[in-house]
């Protein structure tokens, strides 16, 4: 028998829940199999100094200390019910949020549930022998959180299959844990779950790519009107920011780095930067458009009816949703989106309530950019003439309109010949993950020291110096 | 709505061709290893038949369909050393998700209506094919199975999905677009996969389908196959139901060449088939000839004229009539089927057909024979056969008017000639409808008594009024009467409400007793065609109408 309330800090009454233990009995220990099996590679005795969240009260989310990782109080926390939310967007709009699952959309919301949660352990399975080639033990720190709460957002996920969907919901947590990322028999649902994250610049692209993704699809998941729902995707939103922070400074970092070896060593030229063990800035720049354009396929097809139905149904909203000025049904509204007609790109209106995925995307791509600006001033205060750019958002594309057209950075139509012939221009190709593989054939774990190919951080963990031992290795 | 009124006047523009080849397919490939066809699915989105949609996802149309029925006539006549066809795709974890939606939404009822008439009809020709020509279908569902895929799939002897943990057969329709399936999928869950109805019952009501194991325990499907294992395991099986044919290994196929057909404004012109429509009485007149005399009296001789031989070239002709009378021309609701020729040369065929039963060819033809005259019964026209001095109703022939609502012969001594029917055995089980009895049976409702009576007839030429006193024909107007008499007949059927004659003549032509098939076209089909029709469907807020644009259903809550 669990001790839940001390095992698991939550704030659902779990004690009391007979439907959440009679589940989580089961599916907990199934839990522990899946992530001493799969979870970082032979970290389960580190030590590691985490934060965990205890409660939703401000001092409560980030209580930090040492940590044995399957020790970790995984936890279930909604943001506190406001008692006066309504349904904020389509056909039930000012309609009270509902508590329980309406059943006309029971299958809609599990499937949209059961596919968000199905990405939380699939990026912890990508990460798992990372730990092997850390560039220092405040990075190593950083990747255990960002893979523990990963593991936690799962229980979110899983907390509402339990709760609210019966056998099927228990069904479906269990497929949760069975489904292995990149394993051929046994997949992850979405495409890009199923790549492998194969050194640490694809994990900081990652997390800055392609765990924004994640904060724009929890972000409209917020606003759902299936209240449980929005008040879990609010509160795992809070954790989201630091897996962003982690991608985008260590992009920063090793950027950083690489422009004072170039201004040191006065070389531009990549053979020249990567003699000097760092990584050259195209190099960065293929990586960045690989994890971009493959991040991208993630909010699926142009125009969309599931999107539509979400929306209309009061499930899934837009982003900031309530803070937009509309009617919030969009039935006349329209929206543009690109096509490929007759070898040129074109936009055209479509109605709204199609375009949301797109919507959703084009969010996500403005505030992509905002990061990137941030990366070029680091480049451009090295004073080095080097662009860090996005590519057009039809390049390399697997979903959607822009799917089995040849679409270059600069959105020119090509030919298939044509575009092949560059593609290694653009992507990042064998003798790059080579290079980037050779920079991190080991880990770099002495408190305090950074691999020579990333700069150190502006400050430590929770004001911790940099030198602080953010890992015991016992 | 304007885009329905689009899709009618297109659809009076350019007629549909059934007509097609390997070399012009754009959704299929056919490929041959040994025994074994795979035939995959590939839909091009781009080549929808009619303007307006994409088919995304391996979804279907007219266009696609009328691929798969020419590629399984190809495996059949073409590929006689073919004993298994396994079905599957070419797409990424998609198997097939069903008809095109946005197609239907743009569709007219009728079109709607007709396209899941020919889906049906080659779904039941899988299954017939099966039965009867010893090929046996495996459907490959390499991904998400859904609605039609799942009814393709259905149509199979055997269902393998791969199990992914997300692909799953469904069958959506109910929930997602407030139709049914149409093409046979509620009933070959019930009749053909003994699915318990309480499961069926969640099956079509959940969007979301079943997938693996539970798919299996349900019946839903044969076996659930990991990905890794899928190729090998669907090969082997492939080859085991081939080992269970008795399809030759050495013969050589009969080249399906390109049918002689014009097209003008009088009517459709064949080699042995002729159709003439008369557009302002609404009537489409059908005449079937004969050769002259029989040529091909042995194996060889056949199996050389091969798709000129008389019964397939007269059949792949009349089958082209019908599905482009069909599809194209709505308004010709009464046809009138008349026969010219030789009754010896279709008595003497019929003979040498079931004397070469053995032989694959000569077993294909009477197929085709059988798949074709069992268009004309689920055939939503009126249907009146007119046999006159000089017309041929014999035997394989007989059956034409057999099917028809009324047949009219004329009763007439004039200049020497008179009008004659003769039976062979063709009329008494070799060509059964689709409730599996013959034409003659259903029409004296299985009486025993007179139907050995008319067997003791076979061969003889009978009189009008023989005809008539043996029940075989309706009406025998004598010289006097029969202008005048013929003439209201067509006049006042064609004045009647064509709604009520389609319903009128499909409860009349299929008697007591069911099938799997008949149960289809009439139960399933006709609810679903009801459905399609109603607001809750196709209003301005029905299900179907609103699929895809995000706009709220609002169905009228009133239980009919």
């Amino acid at each position: 028998m669990i001790n839940y309330t001390e095992k698991i800090p939550n704030n659902v009454d779990l004690g009391r829940d007979r439907v959440l233990q009679r589940a989580l009995e089961h599916w907990q220990p199934a839990y522990m199999g899946w992530w001493y099996d799969m979870g970082p590679n032979e970290s389960h005795n580190y030590e590691v100094y985490l934060r965990t969240a205890t409660s939703v009260e401000p001092d409560g989310w980030a209580q930090f200390g040492y940590v044995k990782m399957p020790d970790y109080r995984w936890g279930i926390f909604l943001q506190p019910r406001d008692e006066k939310r309504e349904v904020n967007f389509g056909i039930h709009k000012g309609q009270s949020a509902w508590q329980e699952v309406p059943g006309e959309y029971r299958s809609t919301l599990r499937r949209v549930i059961v596919t968000q949660g199905d990405t939380e352990p699939a990026s912890v399975e990508q990460q798992r022998m990372l730990g092997a080639s850390c560039p220092s033990m405040y990075d190593l720190r950083n990747i255990f959180q960002v893979n523990v709460e990963e593991g936690r957002h799962l229980w979110a996920m899983v907390y509402l299959l339990h709760r609210y969907f019966g056998r099927d919901g228990r069904e479906e947590a269990e497929s949760l844990l069975a489904r292995r990322s990149g394993d051929a028999d046994n997949p992850r649902i979405l495409g890009a779950f199923n790549e492998p994250t194969p050194d640490w610049l694809a994990f900081y692209m990652f997390t800055f790519f392609t765990d924004r993704d994640g904060k724009f699809q929890l972000c409209a998941l917020a606003e759902s009107g299936f209240d449980p729902l929005a008040r879990t995707c609010r509160f795992m939103l809070t954790e989201e920011a630091h897996h962003m922070f982690v991608g985008e400074t260590g992009i920063s970092r090793i950027i950083q780095r690489t422009c004072e070896v170039m201004k040191e060593h006065k070389v531009e030229d990549p053979q020249d930067v990567r003699a000097l063990g760092v990584i050259d800035l195209p190099t960065i720049q293929r990586y960045l458009n690989f994890h971009y354009s493959v991040t991208l396929d993630l909010y699926g097809s142009d125009v969309s009816s599931n999107a539509a139905n979400y929306y209309t149904s009061g499930l899934k909203g837009r982003f900031r949703e309530t803070k937009l000025e509309d009617d919030h049904v969009l039935a006349d509204a329209e929206y543009p989106v690109s096509e490929v007609v007759g070898g040129k790109i074109i936009t055209k209106n479509v109605p709204a309530l199609t375009a949301l995925n797109e919507r959703l995307r084009d969010d996500y791509i403005e505030e992509i950019a905002d990061g990137v600006g941030r990366w070029q001033r680091v480049i451009d205060n090295a004073g080095i003439p080097f662009r860090l750019t996005l590519p057009h958002k039809g390049f390399h594309r697997e979903i959607g309109n822009f799917t089995g057209h040849f679409i270059n950075p600069d959105g020119e139509v090509l030919s298939e010949e044509a575009w092949r012939n560059h593609e290694f221009a653009w992507l990042p190709n064998a003798k790059d993950y080579a290079y980037v593989q050779s920079l991190m054939s080991g880990r770099v774990v002495e408190p305090g020291k950074f691999a020579n190919w990333i700069a150190p951080p502006a400050r430590g963990i929770n004001n911790q110096a940099l030198n602080f031992e953010y890992v015991r290795f016992n | 709505m304007d885009l329905v009124a689009t899709q009618e006047s297109q659809g009076k523009k350019e007629a549909v061709d059934f007509q097609t080849d390997p070399s012009r397919y754009k959704h299929w490939r056919l490929s041959f290893d040994g025994p074994v066809a795979t035939l995959t699915m590939d839909v091009a989105e781009d080549g929808g038949i009619r303007p307006g949609y994409k088919l995304k996802l391996n979804s279907y149309d007219l266009g696609v369909d009328i691929e798969l029925h020419d590629a399984l006539q190809r495996i059949r006549f073409e590929h006689p050393e073919i004993r298994s066809v396994v079905i599957t795709s070419a797409k990424n974890r998609i198997f097939c998700s069903g008809a095109n939606i946005y197609m239907l939404g743009l569709s007219s009822h009728a079109w709607k209506v007709n396209f899941c008439k020919f889906t049906n009809e080659t779904r039941n020709g899988i299954e017939d094919a099966s039965a009867h020509s010893g090929l046996k279908f495996l459907a490959a569902c390499n991904g998400t199975t859904a609605g039609g895929g799942y009814e393709l799939a259905l149509a199979c002897d055997e269902i393998i999905l791969v199990d992914d943990r997300s692909s799953a057969v469904s069958l959506p329709e109910l929930p997602l677009l407030g139709v049914l399936p149409g093409t046979g999928g509620l009933t070959r869950v019930t009749d053909k996969r003994n699915v318990r109805r309480d499961h069926a019952d969640m099956f079509c009501t959940n969007p979301d389908g079943v997938r693996g194991q539970r798919a299996k325990e349900w019946r839903l499907v044969d076996e659930v196959v990991k990905p890794q294992q899928f190729a090998e395991h669907i090969k082997q099986r492939a080859l085991k139901l081939a080992g269970e044919s008795d399809r030759p290994a050495e013969a050589k196929g009969v080249a399906l060449t390109p049918l002689k057909r014009t097209i003008d404004e009088r009517g459709l012109h064949y080699g042995f088939v002729d159709v003439q429509w008369n557009r302002e009485a609404r009537t489409a007149m059908i005449t079937v000839r004969t050769p002259e005399s029989v040529t091909e009296d042995s194996l060889e001789k056949v199996i050389a004229a091969g798709a000129n031989w008389w019964p397939l070239q007269m059949a792949r002709e009349l089958d082209d009539a019908i599905l482009t009378l069909r599809a194209s021309e709505l308004d010709l609701g009464l046809w009138i089927i008349k026969t010219a020729g030789n009754p010896g040369v279709v008595l003497a065929i019929d003979e040498f057909i079931l004397n070469h039963q053995g032989n694959w060819f000569v077993r294909e033809v009477l197929g085709m024979l059988r798949r074709t005259f069992a268009r004309v019964d689920v055939t939503s026209r009126s249907i009146y056969a007119i046999v006159e001095p000089g017309a041929c109703f014999a035997g394989t022939l007989l059956e034409l008017a057999l099917a028809a609502d009324r047949i009219y012969m004329r009763d007439t001594q004039e200049n020497g000639s008179s009008a004659s029917m003769t039976l062979s055995k063709m009329n008494f089980g070799p060509l059964p409808m689709v409730n599996r009895i013959s034409r003659m049976a259903a029409r004296f409702y299985g009486d025993e008594a007179q139907l050995e009576a008319l067997r003791c007839e076979t061969g003889k030429k009978l009189s009008a009024r023989e005809a008539l006193e043996a029940g075989l024909v309706t009406a025998a107007p004598d010289d006097l009467d029969w202008e005048d008499e013929i003439r209201q007949a067509i006049e006042s059927r064609a004045a009647q409400s064509p709604d009520a004659l389609t319903g009128l003549e499909a409860n009349l032509r299929f008697g007591p007793g069911e099938t799997l098939e008949t149960r289809i076209f009439g139960r399933l089909s006709a609810w679903q065609n009801w459905i399609f029709i109603r607001p809750n469907a196709v209003g301005a807020s029905g299900a179907l109408k609103v699929y895809g644009t995000g706009a709220p259903v609002k169905f009228n809550w009133e239980r009919v």
